[in-house]
Formats: C-alpha cells, sequence, structure tokens
C-alpha cells in the first residue's frame, strides 16, 4: 500500500525531473519515463535478457518517433508522459476506499447489474478480481487440452520456445509511436496458445486468470491458434472503468496458423479522461480466418483500427466495429486490410452513433497490391448522428491494383429522422425511448455478434448513453 | 364525466397558414364516425394535430379525450392517455423488431418496476396476427421496413389492437389496399368496434365503409366540417362527387 510520505517523494522526483523509487516500495516504477523505468520493470519481473533488449530498443524508437498529429488529433499534445506511471504491480494499484467512488459511477454498475464483488474491482477499491474459485475448472480443462493461457510475463519466461517466434513480429516496435512505448513498458495481458486441431469451446475471457492484470494500461495480448485449431478470446466490459490512469496503450498479436479460426471481442467503455490508443493486429495464414469484433464507447479519445495481414491464400479478414462517441468524445476507429496472398477476403462493417458533441471517425485501409489475384473486399460505414452538433468524418483509403479483384465500398451517414420519433412516440415511447430503441435499432445487427451477455448489457448501455441526449 | 372524442372550434396552422378554421366534431364512445373530404381539405392535418405533431400550431379551439384536454399533453402522453393514429404512412423503423417495438409501446404503459409478462405477450401477439393473416416472421422484422402497402397497414391495425385506445383515428387507412387486405383490416377494426372505444375513420373514398360501416358521416371541405349525415351521407358523396360538396354546401 502506498503511504503518503512515498507518494509525497516520488512527486518531487517528479519534480525535479530525475527517475528514482525509494528502496521499501518494490512494485512502484514511479512516474516518468526513462531507461530506469525499463530497467526496474524487466528487473520486477525478472526477465530474460533478451527480453530486456527489447524493451529498450523500443524506448529508444518511442522517443524517436514524432506524434501522429499530423493526421490524427491534436488532442494527442494533450498526453504528459512525465505525469505518468509506467508500471504498478497488483497491490499496488492506486486504491481508495467505496465511499470515495462517485455517485454516478456507483449508480452506472448499479443499473447495469454488475455483481457486488465486481463493482469494487471496477472501481478500483480492489485491485483485483478474484475469480480463480469460479473459473479453475475450465482452467484445469483447458490445461488438459494442451492450451497455454497465461499472462505475458508466464507466457515470455515459460514458454519462449512458443511465443518468441511471434512476439512483436505481427505488429513491430515501430509500427508506430505507441506501440514502441507499449513495446517498452507492457505488463499484463494474456498469451494464449491453442494446439493443433483443438476447437477452443467456451471463448477465453481475460479475467479467466487470477492474474488478472488485463485492464493494466499497458497490456500485451499473444495470440496463436495453431493448424487446424479456433479460439474465441474476449476482453473487457461494458461497465465504464474507473480509471485514474489518463493512458491506455495495449498491443495485441493475433496470428492464426493454416486453417486457424481466431475471433476476438472488445467492449469497452473507458471513463472520459483516457486516451486509448491501441494497436491491434492479426496474421492470417492459409485459409485462416481472422475477425475483429470491436465495441468502443467513453474515452477522451480512442484511436484504434484493428488489422488483419492475409499471408496465405484463401485467408480471410474481418472487421466488426461499433463506436460510440458521447459529449467531449472523439472515436477514431476503423480497420485496416491488407492482402497479402490469392483469393483472400476482407470484410469491414462499421458502425459509429455521435451523440451531443460527440465526434465519430472511420479510417479504413484496404490494400491489394497488382501482382495478386481473386482478392475481394467489402467496406461499409453508416454513421449515425444524433444530434446537430455531432459529428461524423469518414476516411477509406482503398488501394486495389491489377484488375482481378473486386471491392466494394458503401458509406452512410443518417439521422433519426423526426418522423420516426414521432411514429415511435405516438404508441406511446418517450423522446427518449424513442431515440434509444432507434440507436439500438441502428447498431443491432452488429449487436448481434457479440456473445447474449455482452448484446444485452450493450442495449442497456446504450440506453443509458442515450439519456439526457434529447429534449 | 364526458365520453367522447370531443372536437370544439379548432384552428391550427402550419407555416403561418391556417389549415383547420374552425372544426367541431364529436365521437361519443362506442360509435364510429368517418369524416370524407376531397384532397387538400386538411383531413391529415386534423389527425397529425391530434396527435400533436410539432410541425402544427393551435391557435385556437380543443380537443378534449373524454375529461382530459388532449392538446396540453406531450405527443407520447396522448398515446398513453389512450389516443391511437393509424398513419396514413406509417413509418420504418430500421434494427428495431415488431415484436421489440410493440412490447416496448406496452411497457411503457405499465408503472415503474414493472415487467411485460413476455410470454403472455407473445401469445396474445400471435392470436391477433392469426386475426390480421399476418405470417408470424412478422415478429422478427423491422418495423415497416421492406412491408408492401397493405402489410403496413395491417400492421398499424395490429398495433391498435395491441394497444387498446379509447379512441383511435384511422388517417387514410385504405390507400393503397387491394380489396382483401381492405376486408382484413376492416374486419380488424370491427372486431375491435366496442361500447368502450370510438373510432374516427378519415378516408377519401367511401369504399372502406361499405366495410366499416359507420354511425356518423362527416364531411370536411377547407378547414371545416361542413355537413354531418348518417352512413347514407358517404353514399351521395360517391354518386355526386366532390364538386357536389363545394357547390352546394359551402356558402359563398
Amino acid at each position: 500500500m502506498a503511504d503518503s510520505a512515498t507518494l509525497e517523494a516520488v512527486n518531487i522526483d517528479q519534480d525535479e525531473g530525475n527517475f528514482s523509487y525509494p528502496e521499501d516500495y518494490a512494485h512502484d516504477a514511479g512516474y516518468g519515463l526513462n531507461e530506469g523505468t525499463v530497467d526496474y520493470i524487466s528487473n520486477i519481473k525478472g526477465e530474460a535478457e533478451w527480453i530486456r533488449e527489447f524493451r529498450h530498443k523500443a524506448l529508444k524508437i518511442f522517443f524517436a518517433k514524432p506524434m501522429p498529429t499530423h493526421w490524427a488529433s491534436k488532442d494527442l499534445e494533450n498526453i504528459i508522459f512525465n505525469d505518468i506511471r509506467y508500471y504498478l504491480s497488483k497491490g499496488q494499484a492506486p486504491t481508495r476506499s467505496w465511499d470515495e467512488v462517485p455517485d454516478d459511477v456507483k449508480k452506472t454498475f448499479e443499473r447495469l447489474g454488475i455483481p457486488e464483488k465486481e463493482r469494487k474491482y471496477l472501481a478500483g477499491v480492489e485491485a483485483q478480481f478474484d475469480s480463480e474459485a469460479a473459473y479453475s475448472n475450465v482452467k484445469e480443462e483447458l490445461t488438459k487440452e494442451g492450451v497455454i493461457f497465461v499472462n505475458s510475463t508466464e507466457g515470455l519466461r515459460e514458454h519462449p520456445e512458443i511465443f518468441r517466434k511471434w512476439f512483436g513480429k505481427v505488429i513491430p516496435t515501430g509500427d508506430n509511436k505507441f506501440s514502441a512505448l507499449n513495446s517498452a513498458v507492457f505488463s499484463g495481458g494474456s498469451f494464449i496458445y491453442v494446439p493443433p486441431g483443438l476447437k477452443v469451446k467456451h471463448p477465453l475471457q481475460a479475467y479467466f486468470r487470477i492474474n488478472a492484470e488485463n485492464f493494466g494500461q499497458f497490456e500485451r495480448t499473444l495470440i496463436i491458434v495453431d493448424e487446424g485449431a479456433e479460439v474465441t478470446y474476449m476482453e473487457g466490459c461494458t461497465a465504464p472503468k474507473f480509471e485514474t490512469a489518463t493512458l491506455h496503450s495495449a498491443v495485441v498479436e493475433l496470428v492464426a496458423m493454416k486453417d486457424a479460426k481466431i475471433q476476438y471481442i472488445t467492449v469497452q467503455n473507458w471513463s472520459n479522461n483516457v486516451f486509448n490508443l491501441v494497436t491491434k493486429r492479426g496474421l492470417a495464414h492459409e485459409n485462416a480466418e481472422i475477425r475483429w469484433i470491436d465495441c468502443n464507447i467513453g474515452s477522451r479519445l480512442t484511436m484504434k483500427y484493428p488489422g488483419v495481414i492475409m499471408k496465405g491464400r484463401k485467408a480471410r479478414g474481418e472487421v466488426i466495429s461499433i463506436a460510440l462517441a458521447n459529449n467531449g468524445q472523439h472515436q477514431d476507429t476503423g480497420a485496416k486490410m491488407i492482402h497479402a496472398a490469392d483469393e483472400t477476403t476482407s470484410n469491414i462493417v462499421a458502425k459509429s452513433i455521435s451523440v451531443g458533441t460527440g465526434q465519430s471517425t472511420y479510417r479504413g485501409q484496404v490494400h491489394i497490391p497488382k501482382h495478386l489475384k481473386g482478392c475481394k473486399n467489402n467496406t461499409e460505414c453508416d454513421a449515425l448522428l444524433i444530434n446537430s452538433s455531432s459529428r461524423t468524418d469518414t476516411y477509406p483509403a482503398i488501394t486495389v491494383r491489377g484488375n482481378q479483384h473486386s471491392t466494394q465500398h458503401e458509406a452512410s451517414v443518417s439521422q433519426v429522422s423526426e418522423d420516426q420519433i414521432f411514429y415511435m412516440k405516438q404508441r406511446g415511447l418517450s423522446e427518449g425511448e424513442a431515440m434509444s430503441l432507434s440507436v439500438n435499432g441502428f447498431v443491432n445487427d452488429l449487436v448481434r455478434e457479440f456473445p447474449m451477455e455482452y448484446s444485452v448489457e450493450l442495449k442497456r448501455l446504450i440506453d443509458m448513453e442515450m439519456e439526457g441526449s434529447v429534449g | 364525466m364526458s365520453q367522447s372524442l370531443k372536437i370544439e372550434n379548432l384552428h391550427a396552422t402550419v407555416d403561418g397558414i391556417e389549415i383547420l378554421k374552425g372544426l367541431t366534431l364529436e365521437v361519443p364512445k362506442g360509435e364510429v364516425h368517418a369524416i370524407m373530404g376531397p384532397n387538400g381539405s386538411g383531413k391529415s392535418t386534423l389527425s397529425k394535430v391530434m396527435a400533436g405533431h410539432e410541425d402544427y400550431t393551435v391557435t385556437a379551439g380543443s380537443v378534449m379525450l373524454d375529461d382530459i384536454n388532449l392538446l396540453e399533453l406531450e405527443i407520447d402522453e396522448r398515446s398513453r392517455a389512450g389516443f391511437f393514429l393509424a398513419f396514413q404512412y406509417p413509418h420504418e423503423i430500421p434494427g428495431v423488431s415488431n415484436a421489440n417495438f410493440l412490447r416496448a409501446a406496452r411497457q411503457a404503459r405499465l408503472p415503474k418496476g414493472e415487467e411485460v409478462d413476455a410470454v403472455a405477450f407473445y401469445k396474445e401477439m400471435y392470436l391477433k396476427m392469426d386475426e390480421l393473416g399476418m405470417d408470424r416472421k412478422f415478429t422478427g422484422r423491422s418495423v415497416n421496413e421492406g412491408f408492401s402497402g397493405g402489410e403496413k397497414k395491417r400492421n398499424e391495425i395490429l398495433q391498435m389492437m395491441m394497444l387498446e385506445p379509447k379512441y383511435a383515428v384511422l388517417d387514410e387507412t385504405d390507400s393503397g389496399l387491394d380489396i382483401d387486405a381492405l376486408k382484413v383490416v376492416a374486419e380488424g377494426v370491427n372486431t375491435m368496434r366496442s361500447p368502450e372505444r370510438g373510432f374516427l375513420i378519415i378516408t377519401h373514398y367511401q369504399r372502406l365503409l361499405d366495410y366499416i360501416v359507420p354511425d356518423v358521416v362527416h364531411v370536411m371541405f377547407d378547414g371545416r366540417i361542413i355537413k354531418t349525415g348518417g352512413k347514407d351521407l358517404a353514399l351521395e358523396l360517391e354518386e355526386k362527387g366532390y364538386d357536389w360538396v363545394t357547390k352546394e354546401l359551402v356558402p359563398a
């Protein structure tokens, strides 16, 4: 537990611009970022030398790369890297009492029907959500089948023969400034390996493991699914995570070997002080399939463009994305589809909702080079604007060379029509209820892609987000 | 306590132009009244003004639903008070299934904390859909999306049956219907006729009134009711045409 004297000491150091941490405070890397921070994290985790080098190299790249403000948002300039703590181990996470949790957050938990135990975890009252008891059976069964499901530290330490080969290969450190940052300071996240031919029955969830550092700031996930195997992974939850940390920058790499299938489902609802800058990409080998199903709600700024590199013949990539930007929020989301083999197929369906002063941006990249044949892409992006102050932009970049491919692109911007609302109100629905139902209708076909419990929560969440948006 | 839908000296404008110019009529509970009139006489405006559409401004007059002053209520409050409008052009609600929409409308009528009994709701809905000859697949389809004209009108009647209003206004429900659909819709309305309910049926043609026989027929022209009579008035109007109304009945 951090006592006030320790915190004060850390703060003073930060003011002087020097990195240091008191000896007796063994699990906090302090504020700010330099080589000492990286060494500190590496030491705590007892990492192999190659990982330490990987981190140091990443740090250099991070410092060298400029902020991508020239194409993205100027808001990125407001991230103050020296005000951020880059590593807090479990038990050392900043804690607060239940009484200190703002009332609106408590109310939201209640209305979403989040169990008591999870509420405390989500509110940051408890550092851990201990779900070991509930899920130990599942874990045992998985282990018997040969599935490896561990955190990043354990994955790299205990199973380097499996993970090292692909670690940092799908998303190179220098891919962007934030993938470099993650590569320097990552901790937590899931490392998963599914052996050939195994079709994992139940979706794997981040909180299956006791050491769930998943909701950490800089988590690192690597999922390798061997030939003919299948897995679904789910992360996040619809409850707003009450964050003190303002920067979340994860890297998620997926590798689907020949004939494998990976489905990666994300539902995230960040509090509106969070910069959510995430790099997600999958590598699909021959006849493999990777699907990203992604729902982004909340945050101050989210920049996330899940991608699939279709490396083998007949590989398939898909991104299904829902984004909801409420007052003061900016959702800059989209997809990247890189066709790198013949007869590869990609599909992008993105829907965004802008409420109040919310802004949503679709940014897509589809790349089909000239030497390939028989590639297909379908891109659909639909935006719904709720208020006259809401905003949406679409930047689809579809590069198709050669004439043996087929691409389709459809985009629409719509508003819920006044006549539609009038009709619904005439049947007795209040303006808010009518708006909620319309918005739920707009995303309904995509919500169906989420597992049942998520889709029910999503619907409730949209209802809540729509409250106060009309009138 | 009065038991009627009573419109008195109603004046309404849209974009500053007066459309309703002192309209008065009363539909007592248990009766079916028809309003007939040429295009442009303000029939559809009347229905929208009663429902509370924001494009229209009421400048004088009143609309009483039993003892409730309808004009003081919000659109949705009017509905929950027992006022139903079957639309001439029912709107589409993409992505929202018929069943979910009806359920939400029913839910809106329940006191806080009470939930629609899903099993009873579906049972009732299926029964009423059967009466209207609607295929069960319509429950899962988005409200009115891709529906034919006839399907949309049937859907309006289904909603009316499920919401059981005290007074229902049917705005040109017969337009765009073939004779079979017309019969089905009329039958739906007829099964709902009751001493507890009043109907106001707005129509351009007499045809619908062969199947829904009205107690009273009003003729509307230029924002007013200019003649009121029994069901034979509809036939007379059909025979003589609207020219007869405009030339003979409108005082110069």
